[in-house]
């Protein structure tokens, strides 16, 4: 009875969807009494999408609660033994359900821009919901045709398959949620190009509409690609953080293109140009969602995240993607005139900044494109399976990062319009001296010169020095005395700006010392041993089977020391598990971390070797929090800027009062 | 007309600074590329020695050995028709097992047993790496339907 309200709640959504795709899009159109009657019909379709959806979702939610194992997705991926909250997540831990996800947080993004777009013009937001009601409808049929959860099993099993249990933890829980509100916002910026194409006007409040609602989006994303690469630290067992892996890609050739959206937008805003590199980015960005969800639910791809090969599945996403990115690269060639170009700028200006960081990231995102796309295309031509491995990534990404990490210190300071390059050497001398000579000495001071170490260091330096002297000037009244009371002075933007490029800073300066000081050996311990790795003692002391709620292990005890400490109490006690689930019979590694801001203490254990020893990877990881630290930061700056004043809409309301109109097209 | 020069510049400037990336970029990417080959193509001498490569196939049952103080293990890779030595120093991913599909990136050695560097536990749903069942699909003993889950007892 529920799985079929379910899916009666998932055919109703796709009709209201279809509604809301095609009445108000073409009420715009008509104009007049009519046309403004079908554009009314947006805000209501889109709020009613959204409580379809959420009935549905919740439905699902029950059911996997409840353990029904006669349909066919709770029999697949629950299991009697399962905890309650594991329940909840296996929701979404399967690919109709994670689809059933994608849906959700799409009519919800839909339904919120309803709500808060109400000082839009109605022509704008009857194209912008109309677009999104689209592609909410592609997904729909996608669920309805290809995936439905609600299918029925017959006859129902007595016990579950169980949820993978690589899944069934918290990370895993939160990945798939923050990772698709991210890709999910991009449609927002989508929909903002796609009907201001239509309607052929792009002015400064356009630019102004969009950029909360992207850089929202880019926050998520920057934290669920985080949350991922956390998760496959610590759960993965080996102590990598990020592999290349195309699924990885997936997500991160996205939020390269966002950042580079979010900067362009606020070129957009402020001067009115970049027009051109805004819509193709918006629209690229968004594509690069859909493929990304492509890559991972067609079976092209072997993961943890790929799921039972079903040809289906592939060509209608094919056919969608095919649709969405050939539609609106069509109607952005046919409209491109409508644009029109913005005021120039100098050669050396804020804007000639941000356009070199603009085709910087999009050079990188084409880089990690080809070497993510490469393969697949040869293996569907059936001209062989190759791989591209990380040495490609990480030859091509790092040269094209630096110049742009480079770029992110100077330009906060630059002008708009002209900036001058002498006025800039004279505020910035001192940081980049202080930069270059820490990053020289550090790895000095430790074991010797690393022109790699040394390298990472500077940009992360350079950029943190940058935002020194930007808060510095920002704090400094006209007495030239340093005030926190002039925090309020400046917007939310600019503080929001620097806080996350401070996180980027911190991201570098991670990312460098991590991968220049790790220290990590695979070896065989017996119960007694100890080992020195990377200035840490490392002693097996203990080795006993445990029995959690659906697996059965051995766990390993380690007592951790300071080299050199001899029998003095130990630092901390890790107990790493090597655990057998019981209803796949999977294996799986849970390593023990001892985390602190300045090192991570990693044990995990591979394979027994007779009674009492085993193989076990101990790794000393200096630093390596800062990687997620510094995403962290990236993202409560962007929160920060999004809640700026300005795009609030009562400061909207007054200030569209007093101005003419917008710039002319 | 020194706007128009200056413009130019410009453009050829942006075209020579596309190219020399295009350069690195094609450059990295054609000395990463990874082959993969199936054991039947190693045993037959088709597979190079010395530039890393990958073998996929089924873990031959019951050939699993620890050598050494424990921490090398080696395995036999088979497509059903040629079977090929691996030795790996390391620990194993949790999906590898005997008598399932497994794909390993190493080196051939010159006695022609394969030294990985990596051995890959990037599965489906089905516990099949599609390399692997490509390699037995070519040998000609491709993979039967997966096992679903337990069912019901017949009334």
């Amino acid at each position: 009875m529920i799985a079929e309200l379910g899916q009666f709640a998932l055919a109703l959504a796709l009709a209201v969807s279809l509604a809301l795709g095609i009445l108000p899009m073409t009420g715009a159109a008509m104009g007049g009494a009519t046309g403004a009657r079908l554009m009314a019909v947006a805000r209501p379709a889109a709020m009613t999408l959204a409580a379809l959806a959420i009935l549905a979702f919740g439905l699902l939610t029950a059911l996997f609660v409840g353990n029904d194992f006669s349909v066919g997705l709770v029999a697949s991926h629950s299991n009697l033994s399962l905890p309650l909250h594991y329940r909840i997540a296996a929701t979404w831990g399967s690919h109709e359900g994670s689809m059933l996800l994608w849906v959700l947080i799409l009519s919800c993004w839909t339904g919120a821009v309803a709500v808060f777009s109400t000082s839009l013009p109605l022509v704008l937001r009857a194209r912008i919901l109309s677009t999104m009601g689209l592609v909410a409808a592609g997904f729909l049929m996608f669920l309805l045709f290809t995936s439905n959860p609600f299918d029925r099993l017959v006859p129902p099993p007595s016990d579950g398959r169980d949820l993978n249990p690589l899944l069934q933890d918290a990370g895993m829980v939160f990945h798939p949620p923050l990772l698709y509100m991210g890709y999910v916002g991009l449609s927002v910026a989508f929909a903002f190009s796609v009907a201001g194409l239509i309607g052929g006007r792009f002015d400064a409040a356009w630019a102004r509409w969009a950029r909360p609602w992207t850089t929202v989006a880019w926050c998520f994303l920057t934290l669920g690609i985080a949350l991922g690469s956390f998760w496959a630290y610590y759960e993965l067992g080996w102590g990598g953080w990020w592999f290349w892996d195309p699924v990885e890609n997936a997500s991160f050739m996205p939020w390269l293109i966002a950042t580079a959206l979010v900067h362009s937008l606020s070129v957009t805003e402020k001067r009115g140009t970049f027009r051109s590199w805004t819509v193709l980015l918006a629209i690229i960005g968004f594509s690069l969602s859909l493929l990304g969800t492509f890559l991972v639910r067609s079976g092209v791809l072997t993961s943890v995240h790929a799921f039972a090969t079903d040809p289906a599945r592939g060509v209608f996403i094919l056919a969608f993607l095919a649709f969405v990115v050939g539609g609106s690269l069509l109607l952005f060639a046919w409209r491109a005139p409508a644009i029109g170009n913005g005021p120039g700028f100098a050669a050396v200006s804020r804007e000639s900044l941000l356009l070199a960081n603009n085709v910087l990231l999009s050079v990188a995102m084409a880089a990690v494109l080809l070497g993510t796309l490469y393969p697949l295309v040869l293996d569907t031509l059936g001209l062989g399976k190759i791989s591209v491995g990380p040495p490609y990534f990480d030859a091509v990404f790092y040269p094209l990062m630096a110049p742009a990490l480079f770029l992110m210190g100077i330009g906060p300071l630059a002008r708009w319009k002209k900036a001058e390059l002498p006025e800039l050497v004279a505020r910035l001398r001192w940081a980049f001296a202080v930069s270059v000579i820490a990053a020289l000495l550090l790895p000095l001071a430790t074991d010797g010169f690393r022109p790699m170490t040394s390298l990472g260091l500077m940009f992360a330096l350079w950029i943190a020095a940058c935002v020194v002297v930007a808060v510095r000037d920002m704090l400094r009244g006209a007495d030239g005395r340093l005030s926190l009371r002039r925090i309020g002075v400046h917007p939310a933007s600019a503080w929001g700006m620097h806080f996350a490029h401070l996180g980027v800073a911190v991201f570098v300066a991670g990312v460098t010392l991590v991968t220049s000081y790790e220290s990590g050996r695979e070896l065989r311990m017996e119960v007694g041993q100890r080992i020195e790795i990377g200035g840490y003692d490392i002693r097996f002391v203990g080795l006993a089977p445990i029995t959690g709620p659906n697996y059965d292990g051995t766990r390993g005890v380690f007592e951790i020391r300071r080299a050199g400490a001899g029998d003095a109490a130990p630092i901390a006690m890790l107990s790493p598990e090597k655990r057998v689930y019981r209803a796949s019979g999977m294996p799986m590694t849970e390593a023990a971390i001892d985390r602190s801001l300045l090192r991570d203490v990693y044990l995990s254990m591979g394979e027994p070797i007779g009674e009492r020893a085993w193989v076990v990877r101990a790794h000393v990881k200096p630093f390596v929090n800062w990687i997620w630290l510094g995403c962290v930061l990236m993202a409560i700056g962007g929160f920060v800027a999004a809640a700026d004043r300005r795009y609030r809409r009562r400061a909207l309301e007054r200030a569209a009062r007093a101005l003419p109109g917008g710039q002319p097209a | 007309m020194k706007p128009r020069h200056k413009r130019m510049l410009w453009i050829i400037a942006g075209l020579g600074a596309l190219a020399i990336a295009a350069t690195l970029v094609l450059n990295a990417f054609r000395s990463n590329l990874v082959f993969f080959y199936t054991p039947t193509q190693i045993a037959d001498g088709e597979a190079p020695k010395g530039k890393p490569f990958r073998i996929g196939g089924l873990v031959v049952p019951e050939s699993v050995a620890r050598v050494g103080d424990g921490t090398t293990v080696t395995f036999g890779v088979t497509d059903n028709a040629k079977t090929i030595q691996v030795a790996y120093t390391g620990i194993l991913p949790d999906l590898f097992r005997e008598g399932r599909g497994v794909v390993a990136q190493g080196t051939l050695e010159h006695d022609g047993t394969f030294k990985a560097r990596e051995v890959l536990a990037k599965h489906d749903e089905n516990y099949m790496p599609p390399e692997a069942a490509e390699a037995l699909k070519r040998a000609g003993h491709p993979v039967g339907a997966p096992a679903q889950f337990q069912e019901a007892p017949k009334q």
